[in-house]
C-alpha cells in the first residue's frame, strides 16, 4: 500500500470511487455479486462483437498506404467517436465540480489541492478511455482478427483520443467558469456536451442532405466533391487514420500530442480546479430567480398537476435540454423535409420511422420525470384524490407535451402527403403510449435531478423502452409504404409490451 | 336521513400492525381528541415514523384500524386524506416553483377555491416571515424556509388534523419559534396536531398529551402529570421520565424474553 497523501495513494481512493461508481451504475444500485455484473459485462461484450462482426462484413483491408476515401471514412468516423469523448469528458468535469460530496473535505484537509485535481483529472481521462475502449474495442479485434495485428494499434489511438478529450474538456469548462461564472457554467457545459456530442453526426447529415439530397453520412464522406476537396493523402491531418490502420510513427506522432495536451491541462488548470470548486459549490446559496406575482388561478386537481409538470419542465433548463436533446436529431430530417417539399409522397416514408423514434424516445423521459421523478412525492400521495386521478393527469401531462413537439411538423407533412402523415401521427401515438407505459410498469421514486441516470435504475425498461420505439418505427415506416410486413414489427412491438408487463414490478 | 354526530375523536388507532424484517409497529391502539395538540415520542426505532405514515396513507398496515374524525381511512382514503396534511422531516417541496406557487397548487389538489385560497396563502406567508421570499423560486432556500413553504403548503386547505414528523430538525430557533407559534395557533382554532419529536422540551411545553412508544407499542400515555406518576417522581423532567420509561419497558421485555 502506497504512503498516505501521496500521488499514488490518491489515485488509489480515487480509482476506487471510480470503481464502486461504475458498479453500482452497473448493477443499478441494487446489491449483486461481482460475477453477476462480469456475466452482465461479458454479455455486452459479446453482443458488441456480433453487432461489429456485421457492421464490418463488407469492409475490406486498406493496408498501410490507404487511398484518399478510405483516409476521409476512417478520419470521419475518429471525428465522430472523438466528438464523443469529448461529450462524455465534460460531463466527468461538470460533475467533478457540481456534484462531488467530498469536496469540502478535499479542499480543508492539508494536501496541496493540485496534487489532488491533477490525479481528478487523470482518473476522468481515464474514465472517458476505458468507456471508449469498451465501445470501440469488438470493432477493433474483429478488425485485428480478419485483416492483421495491426489494427490493434487503434487502440492507442483510442487511448491517445481519450486523454487529449480529457485535456479539451478541462479546459473548456474552465474557459466558460471563467467566461460566464459557475452558476451559468452548469447548465452551458452539459448542454455543450450534449451538442458536441450529437453536433458531428447531425452536421455530418445536414451536409450530406445539402449536398447530396440523402441522409446518409457515408455517402458523403465517399462523394466526389468530399474526397476531392481533402488534404493530399499525405499531410498531417491523416495521421490519426494512419495510426489507427498500424501505422508506428503516426501512432507515435499522435500519442505524443494527445498525452502532451493532457500534461499541459493538468500542469495548467490543476491548480485553478479547486478554486472554481468552491466557487461552483456556492452557486445553490445564491437567492432564487423571481417568478412573476399572479393571483392564484383556480383549478381542478387535474388541471393543477398538469399545469405543476409543465411549470417544472419549462423552468428546468438543465432538463429541458436533456430531455429534449433527442429533438436535435430531427433536425436532419426537418432539413430534408424543407429541401424536398412538395418532391412526392416517397420522402414522407423515410421520415416515418425517425418521428415515431423520437416522439417514443421522449415520452420516455417525459414521462420518467412525470411519474417517477417526483420531488414531492409525499405531498402528492396525501392529496384527497384517487391514485390512478394522479397518474392519469401526470400521463396527461406528458402527451401534452409530446403533442406540442411534434405537431408543428407532422401538420406540415399532412399539408403534402396526408396519409403519411396520419400514418405518423398514429405510430407516434403507440409509440407514445407503450413508452409511458413502460415507465409506468417500472416506475420507481426518484429525484428529477437524477434524470441522467434514469437508465441505470432499470435496464429492462430502459431496453423495453428502445425496443417498443425501434418497433412501432418500423411498423409505421411499412405502413407508410402500405406493405402488409407492417404486421411483422407490430406484433414485435406488441410483445416487447407484453414481456415488459410480466416482468414489471408493477402491473397494470 | 339521521346524521352521526361528529366523532369526538380526531384519530383513532386499533391493533394497527406493520412488518418490515420486524414488527415495526406491534398492535398499537392510540386515540387523540379533537382540538388536542398530541406529540408521540420514542427512541430511533420504535416506530413512530411508521405509524405516521400510515395514517397519512403513505404505508398500507397489515393489520388494524385507522379512523380520522370518524372516517374509515382504510376504506375511505380520499376522503380522510381531504381532512389531513402531512408533513416529514424532511420537507419536499419543488425547487422551481415559488412558494406562492407552491401553495396555488396544494390548493388546487386539494379543491380549495382560488379565492380563498390565496388569501389564506398570503396570510400563511405573512405569519411564516415568508412574504418577501413569496414570489422566489425555492431552489436557493435553507431547510428552515424549506420547511416553513411546506407547512404554509399543510396549512393552506385548512386540516382538521396535521401530522408532522420531526418538523423543527435542523431548524433555527428563529424558525422553530414560527412553526410552533403556526401549530399553537391552529389548536387554539380547533385543530388538532398530532407531531412526532426528538426534542423533548418541545413536547413538554406544547402538547396537551404525550405517547411514548418503543418497540411499536404505546408503553405510556398522558400529561406530563400522569406520565411522573408512572415512574412515581413528580420532579423529573420529560427527559428523565422518558428514559425511565423506555428503560421500564425495555426491562419487562428482556424478562418476558
Amino acid at each position: 500500500m502506497s504512503a498516505p497523501a501521496t500521488l499514488a495513494w490518491f489515485a488509489a481512493h480515487e480509482l476506487r470511487l471510480v470503481w464502486r461508481d461504475w458498479f453500482s451504475m452497473m448493477t443499478a444500485g441494487k446489491r449483486k455479486s461481482l460475477r453477476a455484473a462480469a456475466l452482465a459485462l461479458l454479455a455486452f461484450v459479446a453482443f458488441m462483437h456480433f453487432m461489429a462482426l456485421l457492421a464490418l462484413r463488407n469492409v475490406t483491408d486498406p493496408g498501410l498506404n490507404p487511398d484518399k476515401t478510405t483516409l476521409v471514412v476512417v478520419t470521419g468516423s475518429a471525428l465522430l467517436a472523438w466528438s464523443l469523448m469529448i461529450s462524455q469528458a465534460m460531463e466527468s468535469v461538470t460533475r467533478a465540480f457540481y456534484t462531488r460530496a467530498d469536496l469540502d473535505l478535499i479542499l480543508s484537509s492539508p494536501i496541496a489541492a493540485r496534487k489532488v485535481f491533477a490525479v481528478r483529472i487523470l482518473t476522468m481521462a481515464l474514465g472517458t478511455v476505458v468507456m471508449a475502449a469498451l465501445l470501440a474495442g469488438p470493432f477493433i479485434h474483429v478488425l485485428a482478427i480478419r485483416h492483421g495485428p495491426h489494427w490493434l494499434a487503434a487502440y492507442g489511438v483510442v487511448v491517445s483520443m481519450g486523454a487529449a478529450a480529457a485535456a479539451l474538456a478541462v479546459a473548456l469548462t474552465v474557459l466558460l467558469f471563467r467566461t460566464i461564472g459557475p452558476k451559468r457554467t452548469r447548465l452551458i457545459a452539459q448542454i455543450v456536451a450534449a451538442v458536441i456530442g450529437a453536433a458531428f453526426v447531425i452536421g455530418l447529415q445536414v451536409a450530406a442532405i445539402l449536398s447530396q439530397g440523402t441522409i446518409s453520412r457515408f455517402a458523403f464522406l465517399t462523394s466526389e466533391a468530399v474526397v476531392a476537396r481533402a488534404p493530399d493523402a499525405g499531410s498531417i491531418v491523416w495521421w490519426p487514420a494512419r495510426a489507427m490502420l498500424g501505422d508506428i510513427d503516426a501512432l507515435a506522432a499522435v500519442a505524443a500530442v494527445c498525452f502532451s495536451l493532457l500534461a499541459a491541462a493538468i500542469l495548467f488548470f490543476s491548480a485553478r480546479f479547486g478554486e472554481h470548486a468552491i466557487a461552483a459549490a456556492g452557486v445553490d446559496q445564491g437567492r432564487g430567480r423571481q417568478a412573476r406575482a399572479a393571483a392564484f388561478r383556480g383549478a381542478s386537481p387535474r388541471q393543477a398537476l398538469r399545469r405543476k409538470e409543465w411549470t417544472l419542465l419549462r423552468r428546468d433548463l438543465w432538463l429541458v435540454s436533456q430531455t429534449l436533446m433527442q429533438i436535435l436529431y430531427l433536425l436532419p430530417p426537418a432539413l430534408l423535409l424543407w429541401r424536398s417539399y412538395g418532391d412526392g409522397s416517397g420522402l414522407f416514408v423515410v421520415l416515418t420511422p425517425v418521428l415515431v423514434m423520437s416522439a417514443g424516445q421522449l415520452a420516455g423521459g417525459l414521462a420518467w420525470l412525470a411519474i417517477s421523478g417526483e420531488d414531492a412525492p409525499d405531498l402528492v400521495a396525501t392529496a384527497p384524490v384517487p391514485a390512478g386521478f394522479l397518474v392519469r393527469a401526470k400521463v396527461e401531462g406528458v402527451l401534452g407535451a409530446v403533442a406540442i413537439v411534434f405537431a408543428p411538423l407532422l401538420a406540415a407533412i399532412a399539408l403534402v402527403a396526408p396519409l403519411q402523415a396520419a400514418v405518423a401521427a398514429g405510430g407516434m401515438a403507440i409509440a407514445v403510449i407503450a413508452a409511458t407505459m413502460i415507465q409506468l410498469w417500472f416506475r420507481n421514486q426518484a429525484k428529477r435531478s437524477q434524470f441522467r441516470r434514469r437508465h441505470t435504475s432499470s435496464r429492462v425498461a430502459t431496453f423495453a423502452e428502445a425496443f417498443s420505439s425501434i418497433a412501432w418505427a418500423a411498423t409505421a415506416a411499412l405502413a407508410a409504404s402500405e406493405s402488409s410486413l407492417a404486421l411483422a414489427p407490430a406484433a414485435i412491438g406488441i410483445l416487447v409490451l407484453l414481456v415488459a408487463r410480466e416482468i414489471s414490478p408493477r402491473k397494470g | 336521513m339521521k346524521t352521526r354526530p361528529p366523532s369526538p375523536l380526531a384519530l383513532e388507532l386499533r391493533g394497527l400492525v406493520k412488518r418490515f424484517d420486524r414488527p415495526a409497529v406491534d398492535g398499537l391502539d392510540l386515540c387523540v381528541k379533537r382540538g388536542e395538540f398530541y406529540a408521540l415520542v420514542g427512541p430511533n426505532g420504535a416506530g413512530k415514523t411508521t405509524t405516521l405514515r400510515m395514517v397519512a396513507g403513505l404505508l398500507k398496515p397489515d393489520a388494524g384500524s385507522i379512523s380520522i374524525a370518524g372516517i374509515d381511512a382504510l376504506r375511505d382514503p380520499v376522503a380522510a386524506k381531504r381532512l389531513m396534511a402531512w408533513i416529514s422531516d424532511e420537507p419536499m417541496i419543488y425547487d422551481k416553483l415559488t412558494p406562492f406557487e407552491y401553495l396555488e397548487f396544494v390548493a388546487g389538489l386539494w379543491r380549495v377555491d382560488a379565492t380563498v385560497a390565496e388569501t389564506r396563502a398570503r396570510e400563511l406567508l405573512g405569519w411564516l416571515g415568508l412574504s418577501p421570499h413569496a414570489h422566489e423560486r425555492c431552489e436557493g432556500f435553507s431547510k428552515g424556509m424549506r420547511q416553513k413553504v411546506a407547512l404554509a403548503g399543510a396549512l393552506v386547505h385548512e386540516p382538521t388534523v396535521i401530522i408532522l414528523d420531526e418538523p423543527l430538525t435542523g431548524l433555527d430557533a428563529g424558525s422553530a419559534r414560527q412553526v410552533k407559534g403556526v401549530l399553537g395557533e391552529r389548536v387554539r382554532a380547533g385543530g388538532t396536531v398530532i407531531m412526532t419529536t426528538h426534542i423533548l422540551e418541545v413536547a413538554e411545553r406544547l402538547a396537551d398529551r404525550i405517547g411514548i412508544i418503543a418497540s411499536g407499542r404505546l408503553i405510556a400515555e398522558g400529561t406530563l402529570e400522569e406520565l411522573r406518576g408512572q415512574v412515581g417522581k413528580s420532579d423529573f423532567t420529560l427527559e428523565d421520565t422518558f428514559l425511565a420509561l423506555v428503560a421500564k419497558d425495555g426491562a419487562k421485555e428482556a424478562a418476558a424474553a
